[in-house]
């Protein structure tokens, strides 16, 4: 094995695990503060990818200027599917919940399939490939991590410096004292989940510009990132980039050396065992 | 009168492949043989489901038992008879090695439906992986043995499955039947409320589970053969990971989980919906049968959040009754 390719797919994992960290921190977010994991989410991003698509490539939009479009839509969207699918069944049992979210997956998947066909649609983007070291990286890759970053800090200063934000952990850290409290809790849920769409749909531009997307781009992204918020532990944004790290660099890194699904197997296997033996995340403290 | 509508009932779907069904005989049979497999692998889920084991990888068990028997079959000729054991033990032995530290680590709600979710899509993608043997995603199809071979479990006639199928899933309503009258019930009814509490009084929390867990999984690993050797062609998509996964539970939880046949109604009402679609929009407009199918499952739950039969059979019972309402 070249070193070189081993130390290409470790710095591209590094890569993958910050536009990764976005989505697990915007799942980790929602199902923190409103305590439901929205099977749908990477369904959502999906949505993104395609408003990205079809404003450049349609409508002739410049990038950045689809990029905020797609955020805006899918925030849009983020706090529709609460309003819509979610408040209602609130206080359901849990599995109600999942499954809600889980009938949404199918809607959502099936649908864009009926609109856009199966096809496979890429932007084809004519961005510089560069060499560093004798390593090829790509430059989208090198932006969607930049940009990850950005997004990641500004969440962070969002939740710490306003008053909204402030409440928003403070729901996540105990719902019923927030609502004794006077807490409007049905307005921190509805901008928590605008957020979380948010990430989504910035998750989506940043992709598009890296993959191609079609109707089951969820599929592959989708467990894995609940896997990544879990592990990364509830409520804890540091830990939710430490686990999108690893997650991606045994997935980045494995699938060099073996296969892509032996690599995947490897990343679930350590998720299960993680769970096991650390259920309240690797960098969790424990209740 | 239970008794007696349940053998006219028995009656019934003995007599059903000689129905007078229309020209679409063998299709309608074909669905009824459907709904019993799946019936059985929902009354299966069910077993761990009703206790809060909510898994969301019972596709896992489908996989192991499909691709077990198919690949002995196809590769050293084994029958399934003798396969089939070996898919179990394979099922009872994953239930046991991922099972015992889920339960003694106390992984619970939303993270054993993560951890399971997980496992289902271990054993998918590692069907994938070994390509060689399982075909990869382009599936799997089992070896013909032609139109009648009994060693083989393969019959061209359907009425000979509908009856297979028909005996497996009574087999799983007398499990689920016996677990319901039976000390676990009350042990893991009392565990799903409060684990704790629970093992306090001494109820031994852990082998509890797990015994519900492998006796799940046993059956739905026997859901998995037996839909391996009716469709004689098998795909990891629709045998194992998320999809399918969901797809149980969806039918579990839109019958009711409660009930002894909630299971199995969800699942003839999901197959049903589907196969009415799919007929309805063939093959144009693609997608479009899958969005109202999953636009009525969100609308299902957000309406009849105790599933159509379970709602029904709690407004059957909201009627007076004299001697029951004493015995509480």
């Amino acid at each position: 094995m070249d070193p070189i390719l081993v130390a290409e797919a470790a710095v591209n994992g590094i890569l993958l695990g910050g536009v990764l960290a976005l989505l697990a921190l915007g799942l980790n977010l929602i199902f923190g503060v409103v305590d439901i994991v929205w099977i749908n989410y990477v369904e959502l991003v999906m949505l993104g990818m395609y408003a990205v698509y079809w404003l450049v490539t349609a409508y002739g939009w410049p990038l950045p200027l689809a990029a905020l479009a797609s955020v805006a839509l899918v925030a849009v969207l983020g706090a529709l599917v609460h309003l819509l699918i979610i408040a209602p069944i609130l206080s359901s049992p849990p599995v109600n919940q999942l499954l809600a979210t889980g009938g949404l997956l199918f809607f959502l998947q099936s649908f864009a399939t009926f609109l856009w066909a199966t096809d496979h649609r890429s932007l084809r983007l004519a961005l510089p490939i560069l060499d560093v070291f004798g390593m090829f990286l790509s430059f989208a890759r090198l932006l969607a991590f930049a940009v990850s970053l950005l997004a990641m800090l500004g969440l962070y200063l969002f939740l710490t410096r306003t008053y909204i934000g402030t409440a928003i952990r403070a729901v996540s850290q105990d719902r019923e004292a927030m609502a004794l409290m006077g807490a409007d809790t049905r307005r921190v849920y509805l901008v928590t989940s605008g957020i979380g769409g948010a990430m989504a749909g910035l998750a989506g531009a940043l992709l598009i510009i890296q993959y191609s997307v079609h109707p089951y781009f969820g599929a592959a992204f989708g467990p894995l990132t609940f896997m990544i918020c879990v592990l990364g532990g509830l409520g804890n944004m540091v830990g939710a980039v430490v686990a999108s790290l690893l997650i991606s660099e045994v997935i980045s890194v494995g699938g060099i050396i073996t296969s892509t699904e032996m690599a995947y197997v490897v990343a679930f296997v350590i998720f299960i065992v993680a769970m096991f033996v650390r259920p309240e995340g690797i960098l969790g403290r424990r209740e | 009168m239970t008794r007696l509508a349940a053998l006219l009932g028995l009656a019934l779907l003995g007599l059903f492949p000689w129905l007078p069904l229309g020209p679409a005989r063998l299709y309608i049979l074909h669905v009824a043989v459907l709904i019993l497999i799946w019936g059985f692998v929902g009354t299966a889920w069910a077993l761990m489901g009703r206790f809060g084991l909510v898994s969301l990888g019972h596709g896992a068990f489908l996989g192991l038992g499909a691709y077990t028997t198919t690949l002995l079959w196809n590769f050293w000729g084994l029958s399934p008879w003798i396969g089939t054991p070996v898919a179990v033990a394979g099922a009872v032995l994953l239930a046991l090695v991922f099972g015992y530290p889920c339960f003694r680590f106390r992984v619970v709600g939303h993270y054993f439906a993560l951890v399971t979710l997980a496992l289902g899509e271990v054993i998918r993608l590692l069907i994938i992986a070994e390509r060689d043997w399982t075909g990869g995603s382009l599936g799997l199809t089992l070896k013909d043995a032609g139109t009648f071979n009994l060693a083989a479990i393969q019959f061209a006639d359907k009425r000979i499955f509908y009856f297979v199928a028909l005996a497996v899933w009574l087999v799983g309503l007398a499990v689920w039947w016996r677990v319901d009258r039976s000390m676990t019930r009350s042990a893991l009814e009392a565990i799903g409320e409060d684990e704790t509490a629970a093992a306090s009084v001494g109820i031994p929390v852990t082998r509890f589970k797990l015994r519900i867990t492998v006796v799940s999984a046993a059956l739905t690993a026997v859901g998995g053969v037996l839909y391996a050797q009716y469709m004689t062609y098998l795909n990891q998509g629709t045998l194992a990971g998320i999809g399918v996964s969901l797809q149980i539970v969806f039918a579990v939880v839109l019958g009711g989980m409660y009930t002894l046949l909630g299971p199995t109604v969800g699942t003839a009402i999901t197959i049903a919906l589907a196969e009415y679609l799919r007929v309805v929009f063939g093959v144009k407009l693609l997608g479009m049968a899958d969005t109202i199918y999953g636009l009525a499952l969100i609308l299902i739950i957000i309406f009849l959040p105790a599933g159509l039969y379970g709602g029904l059979a709690a407004l059957a019972q909201r009627r007076p009754r004299p001697a029951r309402a004493l015995a509480g």
